[in-house]
């Protein structure tokens, strides 16, 4: 409720900080998806008007244009191995949360964080140099 | 309607509109990728909330690390094989007890008198709480990268676990 009540006072309400500098990054957004589907929308009203022929063809519809020809479906059982790289993803993914805030917050602490940093980034190394050493980033 | 306004109910637009795609195309691979903008809709919400830390760890742990297990292990069960999702045989059954439920939600969230002033709520920005974190709460800090190497160390053990017994 708490949220909705300040969703409510954000909309009534400009000049909010986070969102002046958020709403930059929408229109940097805005801009990113018409960019790529502009031509996209005018092609296909192009095709509406009958300025632009159909012609299809088997070659011309091909997902690569050159190199191998693909083969089968694209969706088939992937070797288990992967799931160990999905999990030491996660991992450091969690761990970039760790240090989003860090990064910062570094200007005021300098000396300090760089230390505890270094320390929280060691201790994941070590598990690192586990998967390392025990061949577990190999190809089997 | 202030930009804001317009912003939130887009945003909102696409993660419902998302969200029932999760449930209702077959494909699961594809309902995988509903969820993540269903995700990704919501980290939009806390931005418009100025929580933008929250915001931060719904794109990294849901849109990232959850999206990739989930999509990892789709990969690797080989989905083929599975039956195309579809509404059952007991499909009046779950209408009517999701009927009842929506019925039942609306005049709970109508005739209650929902407070006018909930307080204020205080904006707590990443650099504040980097500074927190690194002052005053150190050692919680240290320890979560303790709690993340067991997870590395727990992963690679029950992998070539498994790896000796096939």
């Amino acid at each position: 409720m708490l949220y909705l009540r300040r969703l409510r006072d954000i909309i009534h309400n400009r000049g909010d900080p986070v969102l002046d500098e958020f709403g930059r990054i929408g229109i940097l957004l805005l801009f990113a998806l018409l960019f790529p589907s502009l031509p996209l929308m005018i092609s296909y009203l192009f095709r509406l008007l009958r300025i632009r022929p159909e012609a299809p063809d088997p070659v011309k519809m091909d997902t690569y244009e050159c190199g191998v020809e693909t083969e089968g479906d694209s969706w088939v059982q992937f070797n288990f191995r992967y799931y160990l790289v999905a999990l030491i993803f996660v991992v450091f993914d969690v761990e970039v949360v760790f240090l989003y805030s860090w990064a910062v917050a570094f200007p005021d602490l300098l000396l300090v964080a760089y230390i505890e940093a270094l320390t929280f980034i060691g201790i994941l190394a070590i598990g690192y140099i586990y998967a390392w050493r025990k061949k577990a980033l190999e190809w089997r | 309607m202030t930009v804001a306004e317009v912003v939130f109910y887009l945003l909102a637009l696409l993660s419902v509109i998302a969200a029932v795609g999760v449930v209702t195309v077959p494909n699961v691979v594809h309902a995988a990728l509903f969820l993540i903008l269903s995700l990704l809709g919501v980290a939009g919400f806390y931005i418009l909330l100025s929580s933008e830390f929250l915001a931060l760890v719904q794109v990294l742990i849901y849109g990232g690390a959850v999206a990739t297990i989930i999509l990892f292990g789709l990969m690797l069960t080989g989905g083929r094989d599975l039956p195309a999702v579809g509404p059952g045989a007991q499909w009046p059954l779950a209408l009517l007890v999701s009927g009842a439920l929506v019925v039942l939600l609306l005049t709970a969230v109508l005739n209650t008198t929902w407070p006018r002033d909930a307080g204020e709520m205080t904006l707590i920005s990443i650099n504040t709480l980097g500074s927190v974190l690194f002052r005053e709460w150190l050692l919680p800090f240290e320890l979560a990268s303790l709690v993340l190497l067991v997870a590395l160390i727990g992963a690679v053990v029950i992998s070539s676990q498994e790896e000796r017994e096939s």
